[in-house]
């Protein structure tokens, strides 16, 4: 590991002191730091600042709204599954999130963060003489993606676990930059691209995530990994699912893993009011086997993730309606 | 380059109250290491992967090689020094003497200190619960079976604090 670069460390107390000092050049945000410090110390972030998000209270709360929850983007994932409400009713939401990092990096590790997660690559998470050694690659300093050579875009894998639970929820989020406020749809935060997967504008700060409760709806976050824990995910799945008298209602379908951004699938809609058989499931199926794209960003094979996240989709939407 | 500014940071390490002077990218692990040194937190993986270097920060486990020591100002830190009791091994250090929870010993101060917040929290956990605790604590030597031994017979024992 390399020896940290030199910046300043800044600890605000409000959302507004944050966006403030986010605003200046080079400024980065951390919460817990779970993602940010080893590739700082892998000489993949140079900041001048850093803002560290760990003091401000406003963040830190989560909140019961009318139909739903606001979940503050520097509440932990501890907090987040120890809290009664998100264990009873967002049920798929606290199991995703228990199945992140191992017990003590989620004592620190927050919700912002991971819905911001760096993308993940074998060619980019790795040590500064390794990258060098490699020419860099398209995502940091170089200029050829080693995953798809032909191509002009970095398809590193973006592999956080909550961001599907939370767009099953309908999550919007709460984004505050110098410019003001604005609340978008969770699944517009992100984009096709591994090196900018984010869509937030220079400073733009997360303070909240909303989702809503699902009255009614069967649930489940599915994780594959190549170890039991502290473990990234090959393939993520979310499913939520209500149907009646035999016709389905409504199906949510989020993915991880497999994508440069996380997926939700879109075009179920298609199947609402269609009866529950074979093939309403393999029409939803096969949404999920033309909207995912795994590569050979990880250390497993694109086509064997592929496999895995269509089979994984099928149990789960069989299991759930 | 730029130079980072030195500022004060006020951390209570192991009961004791420190004033220190030390730059913003400064980590937890080479503060307590090189700074006090307290060297029974080991690095292991230094990135955050393996759990050699856990401390406890306001009784909670942390990883302290991808802890900014700025993360901890007017926090009180424990690590693996703090628990023995006028020269003799805790409990716990002691069933893992006992029990062959310790090899080679390398992972050891990182385990202990995981179990550590857990039994506090929790005096008397089931397997599962004990699993889970460690599970970001990898050990090369013992398979793990000797470790939750280890941490069984505190609990058993009655024995936690
Ligand atoms: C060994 C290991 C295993 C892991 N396993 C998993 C896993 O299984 N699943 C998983 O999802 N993650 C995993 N992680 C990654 C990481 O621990 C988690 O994703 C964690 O939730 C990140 O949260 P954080 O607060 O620590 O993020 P930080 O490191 O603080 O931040 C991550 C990124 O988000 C940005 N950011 C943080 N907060 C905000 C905000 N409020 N607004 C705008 N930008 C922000 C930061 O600038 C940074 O780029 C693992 C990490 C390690 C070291
Ligand atoms: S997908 Fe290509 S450009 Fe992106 S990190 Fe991997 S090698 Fe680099
Ligand atoms: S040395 Fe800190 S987790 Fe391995
Ligand atoms: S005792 Fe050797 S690594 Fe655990």
């Amino acid at each position: 590991m390399e020896l940290l670069p030199e910046f300043e460390i800044r600890q605000p107390k409000t959302a507004e002191e944050a966006v403030a000092l986010g605003a200046e050049a080079d400024a980065r945000y951390i919460g817990g730091g779970t993602d940010f410090v080893p590739n700082l110390r892998r000489g993949l972030e140079t900041p001048s600042t850093v803002v560290d998000l760990s003091e401000v209270s406003e963040m830190q709360q989560i909140e019961e709204t009318e139909n739903g929850l606001k979940i503050g983007a520097s509440v932990s994932l501890q907090q987040l599954i120890s809290n009664e409400l998100v264990i009873k009713q967002y049920a798929l939401l606290a199991q995703a999130a228990e199945t992140i990092a191992g017990t003590t990096h989620r004592q620190s590790a927050t919700v912002g963060g991971n819905l911001c997660l760096d993308t993940r690559c074998q060619f980019y998470n790795q040590s500064e003489w390794w990258r060098k050694s490699n020419n860099y690659c398209l995502k940091y300093r170089g200029d050829i993606c080693h995953v798809a050579p032909q191509g002009d875009i970095c398809r590193a894998a973006y592999s956080g676990d909550l961001a599907p639970a939370m767009m099953v929820y309908g999550a919007k989020v709460e984004l505050v930059s110098a410019a003001g406020k604005r609340v978008i749809d969770l699944k517009d935060m992100y984009q096709e691209d591994g090196a900018n997967y984010l869509l937030l504008n220079p400073g733009e700060l997360l303070v909240a995530v909303i989702i809503e409760r699902l009255d009614g709806y069967n649930t489940e976050y599915r994780k594959v990994r190549v170890r039991g824990g502290v473990d990234f995910p090959l393939v993520g799945v979310a499913v939520a699912a209500k149907s009646n008298a035999g016709k389905l209602e409504d199906i949510r379908i989020a993915l991880t893993g497999t994508n440069s951004r996380p997926v939700f699938v879109e075009g179920a809609e298609e199947s609402f009011g269609k009866p529950v058989d074979e093939e309403t499931i393999k029409a939803l199926v096969k949404l999920v086997r033309v909207q995912s794209k795994p590569m050979r960003s990880t250390f497993t094979p694109g086509s064997y993730r592929s496999k895995v996240v269509v089979n994984v989709a099928r149990r789960l939407i069989n299991q759930l309606l | 380059m730029r130079q980072s500014s030195k500022s004060v940071h006020e951390v209570t390490v192991n009961g004791r109250r420190r004033e220190s002077v030390v730059p913003p990218n400064m980590l937890l692990i080479d503060y307590l290491r090189e700074e006090l040194r307290l060297t029974g937190t080991k690095t292991g993986c230094d990135g955050g992967e393996c759990g050699a270097c856990t401390v406890l920060v306001d009784g909670k486990p942390m990883l302290s090689c991808i802890t900014l020591v700025s993360k901890v100002n007017g926090k009180e830190v424990e690590t693996v020094e703090s628990l023995s009791e006028n020269g003799r091994l805790s409990s716990l250090q002691r069933m893992f003497h006992e029990k062959l929870g310790t090899q080679c010993g390398f992972c050891t101060p990182g385990v202990i200190m995981a179990s550590e917040a857990l039994l506090r929290k929790n005096a008397n956990p089931s397997d599962e619960e004990i699993r889970k605790a460690l599970e970001g604590n990898l050990c090369r030597c013992t398979g793990y079976v000797k470790i939750l031994e280890s941490v069984k017979a505190v609990a058993e024992a009655g024995a936690a604090r």
